[in-house]
């Protein structure tokens, strides 16, 4: 009876309190693709590392080939034929040396001999690049001038010195343009055909129908169910990821909307933003969507004084703004929960309590003291409101989960009644748990009538939360739908800088209009 | 964290809390077996004397810790202040309240021209304050010719100077008051000021968390700007205290004065980091820390330790703090 050529089995892995994988399992064919799914923290790096060899598991079991087998370090992962081409090629490739040496790196780096035969070199590399179809590579050329496709290549070409016998592909496409990804799917075929067996981890779904032959779901560090790629459909796949819960979530309530709030006229700032104008009624969640780099974040500070504005006019409850410095936006009922939550929105060696009540202290300093006990029981009534996991309101930020910390860096504007809240990629690095009770709250915002922007480039929960979405593109606005118009595939397109008119000429299916991100 | 710590996780938490007072003890407890003279009333007022203007100049170095910065400068500010003092008494005999204002706005002064360095040209803290205590130093050895200032001291134009320290100003650095030296009194009333603000009043939140996180503290609505500003002007401000002090202490302007003292307010702030757990500058573990030096110094003097070796044990006291500190900040922040 034929073993698969990979087999985990009830993988355990836990870091101090945290358990990262439990009863995770895996398992790979000869010559297949299996695909990893899961969202940000369901475990799919913790596990690709542990058959990478960078960890090792507490329990459970790794067969290769039906012997069982401990990896220790990447270099016993190596000896085995098993190679990983990192998202971040950069860490991997000597910028310095050329592509020759970079593929070869492992043999010389490690190898026996002194002296390194430069011809050998070359004549080997053009050998590996060929049989990825990729001999236009010129093998003598500094790695630091190659595309990040073709360093991917490299990568690759690197695992197939070794005669890889498995290759794990950690968002490959990301960074990848269409017809790049394309290129790359072809090589995955070769490699396939070669019985090589290809791990391949990625967010978009589409693609993952496109080359995968199983897929593997996980969730919360856990296996959660393994589909044959031909058989079942994207939605079966994102709800097994998502769980009930958070598509449940994610569906649309409707609420009342009120007067006009903000309105933002021509709005232009010193880098990113061209002539922007839109606006926000009282009780309406707007979704801002773009790509990265489309200028969300430059607006959502822009909106709360910290940028320079050129030209353009802000007004706020019939109120025109003039906003210098973050101050003067916290003063007109402006409230922002930025993206880079650590770094600016909370002050993660303090307390919740401190961080709780700081931008309202004279809310609980009327007589220029502190009073302490306002201001836990104020941060008790944030931790009960949002739900947040901690047993104590002393706790230093540092030791909470990034859900947690995410809902003190909204809860912490509770203090204060503001008129408009701003929020920037609030879901980011948050686990599915923390995610709904985000949408929670925001909407409770919302239909007690305050205005809310949210900043996202996750565009299926932006259609989810939102009464109104606004595409960005390249610092402008450049589309609008209503919540019955909107769909993926029309604001992707919008997002990617493309028009309807001229795709829907084109019959060619365009892979990247179906992209489910999650 | 806390659950399930190991004995040596505990062992680590309890000297980070209570380590620096410990080691107080048994230096305290070490010394008084060794001597009748150490654990008197009178030594330890003296002690508490000898440690005041150092420890006012460490207060100024705290609230510039707070906000994340740093300022080497305040030894030169306190000379500048110890020589203009005496010279705006003994050269211009100047009524005494103009003698004890125009120091201080000297130490504005020298703490705005740091702001204005670091906050509006953005030279890193060290740097800019480092430039500070060359220029403030070279300046106030101009204002003098290099000479210390002395009661009817003779001038440099022909003739003697005009005035004289007056009582009134003396008494500042070597009156009593009830029972205790007026310099200590000074001290511990500006200690506990400057504890009451840092730890339980708006502004004192306001800096700790600027210098936590100057980023978070913008989008929060603070002007850091305007916050940096205030810290280096009340480190300039305690530095020209200091330097008032000094000359009230000693009856004349040395000069120089600050220069050696700056170091050892430094490290009297460090060492207040590990003080009862709190692992930041904070206005009683800079006391304490002045206090641990000073103790320890003056006990080394009981004993007739060379003089030369003293910076070693100043250092070594350091280190320890430091290390207390440091590891358990390891410990409670490598997770995550």
């Amino acid at each position: 009876m034929e073993h698969p050529l990979l087999e985990m089995t009830a993988i355990r892995k836990s870091f101090g309190n945290v358990t990262a994988l439990e009863q995770a399992q895996f398992s790979l064919e000869k010559g297949e693709v299996h695909a990893l799914l899961g969202v940000n923290g369901a475990g799919k790096s913790t596990l690709m590392k542990i058959l990478s060899g960078v960890y090792s598991q507490d329990e459970g079991d790794i067969k290769l080939n039906g012997s069982p087998l401990q990896l220790r370090s990447p270099k016993e992962a190596k000896e085995q034929g098993i190679y990983t081409v990192y998202q971040e090629v950069d860490t991997a490739i000597v910028a310095e040396l050329s592509v020759a040496e970079n593929i070869l790196l492992d043999t010389f780096a490690g190898g026996s001999s002194f002296f390194i035969s430069q011809k050998k070199l070359y004549d080997d590399a053009r050998r590996v690049l060929k049989e990825l179809q990729s001999d236009n590579i010129a093998v003598g050329q500094k790695a630091a001038d190659l595309t990040l496709a073709e360093k991917q290549l490299v990568l690759i070409a690197r695992a197939l010195v070794h005669s890889a016998k498995i290759i794990i592909f950690d968002e490959p496409t990301a960074p990848l343009s269409l017809h790049e990804s394309a290129k790359l799917f072809s090589v995955i075929e070769g490699l396939k055909a070669q019985g090589v067996g290809c791990i391949f981890i990625s967010h978009r779904l589409p693609e993952v129908f496109e080359i995968g032959d199983r897929i593997t779901v996980m969730a919360e560090g856990k296996w959660v169910q393994t589909f044959d790629a031909k058989a079942a459909s994207q939605e079966e796949v994102v709800e097994s990821m998502l769980g009930a819960k958070l598509s449940n979530e994610l569906v649309h309530r409707d609420h009342e909307i009120g007067a006009p709030q903000l309105i933002v006229e021509g709005l232009s700032d010193e880098g990113k933003l061209k002539h922007l104008s839109f606006g926000a009624a009282a009780g309406e969640i707007v979704g801002v969507v773009g790509l990265v780099g489309a200028g969300k974040t430059e607006l959502a500070k822009a909106l709360f004084g910290e940028s320079k504005l050129t030209s353009g006019t802000i007004t706020l409850g019939g109120r025109a703004l003039k906003l210098k410095h973050p101050s003067d936006a916290i003063k007109a009922g402006i409230a922002l929960v930025p993206e880079e939550r650590r770094k600016e929105g909370l002050f993660v060696q303090e307390s919740l309590s401190a961080n709780a009540s700081f931008p309202n202290l004279r809310r609980f300093s009327p007589k220029f003291f502190m009073d302490k006990r306002a201001e836990r029981a104020f941060a008790k009534d944030i931790i009960g409101r949002l739900q947040i996991k901690t047993d104590n309101t002393e706790t230093p930020l540092i030791h909470l989960s990034g859900g947690n910390q995410q809902k003190v860096a909204i809860g912490k504007w509770m203090s204060l009644d503001s008129k408009l809240y701003l929020f920037d990629e609030p879901t980011k690095g948050v686990d599915i748990g923390a995610k709904v009770d985000i949408f929670k709250l925001i909407r409770q915002l919302a239909s007690s009538g305050k205005s809310c922007v949210y900043f996202s480039s996750e565009i299926h929960e932006a259609i989810g939360i939102s009464d109104r979405i606004l595409v960005m593109y390249n610092g402008q606005i450049v589309k609008e739908f209503s919540r019955q118009e909107a769909t993926q595939e029309r604001i992707l397109l919008y997002a990617s800088g493309g028009k309807e008119e001229r795709s829907e000429n084109r019959q060619q299916p365009e892979r990247k209009s179906h992209t489910v991100s999650v | 964290m806390k659950t399930g710590s190991s004995p040596k996780e505990k062992a680590i938490q309890f000297l980070f809390k209570y380590g620096a007072i410990a080691l107080l003890a048994i230096i305290i407890f070490y010394f008084s077996t060794v001597s009748d003279a150490f654990l008197t009333y009178g030594n330890f007022s003296d002690i508490m004397r000898s440690i005041s203007i150092v420890t006012l100049l460490a207060l100024g170095v705290t609230f510039t810790l707070v906000v994340d910065g740093f300022d080497l400068s305040v030894g030169s500010t306190m000379s500048l202040s110890t020589v203009v003092t005496a010279s705006l008494m003994v050269w211009y005999d100047m009524p005494l309240w103009l003698v004890l204002l125009l120091p201080l706005l000297i130490g504005v002064l020298a703490g705005a021209v740091n702001s204005f360095l670091i906050v509006v040209l953005g030279i890193p803290d060290l740097l800019a304050t480092l430039s500070m205590m060359y220029i403030v130093a070279g300046l106030h050895r101009t204002y003098t010719e290099g000479y210390s200032i002395y009661n009817n001291m003779p001038l440099t134009s022909g003739g003697t100077a005009p005035g004289q320290l007056s009582e009134a100003f003396l008494w500042i650095g070597q009156g009593q008051m009830l029972g205790l030296p007026v310099p200590v009194w000074i001290m511990v009333i500006l200690v506990l000021v400057s504890y009451l603000i840092l730890n339980h009043t708006r502004w004192g939140r306001v800096l700790y968390m600027t210098g936590g996180n100057a980023e978070a503290a913008t989008l929060s609505g603070v002007n850091v700007k305007k916050v940096k500003f205030t810290a280096y002007v009340v480190s300039g401000i305690f530095a020209s205290m200091a330097g008032i002090l000094f000359t009230a202490r000693v009856g004349s302007g040395q000069i120089d004065a600050g220069a050696p003292l700056m170091m050892e307010a430094v490290a009297a702030v460090f060492v207040g980091y590990s003080v009862l757990g709190a692992g930041k500058p904070n206005a009683l573990g800079t006391f304490f820390g002045a206090a641990v030096i000073g103790i320890l110094l003056n006990g080394l003097t009981i004993l007739n330790l060379p003089y030369y070796a003293f910076d070693i044990i100043k250092g070594g006291v350091l280190v320890a703090a430091l290390a207390v500190t440091y590891v358990y900040a390891k410990k409670k922040f490598s997770k995550s």
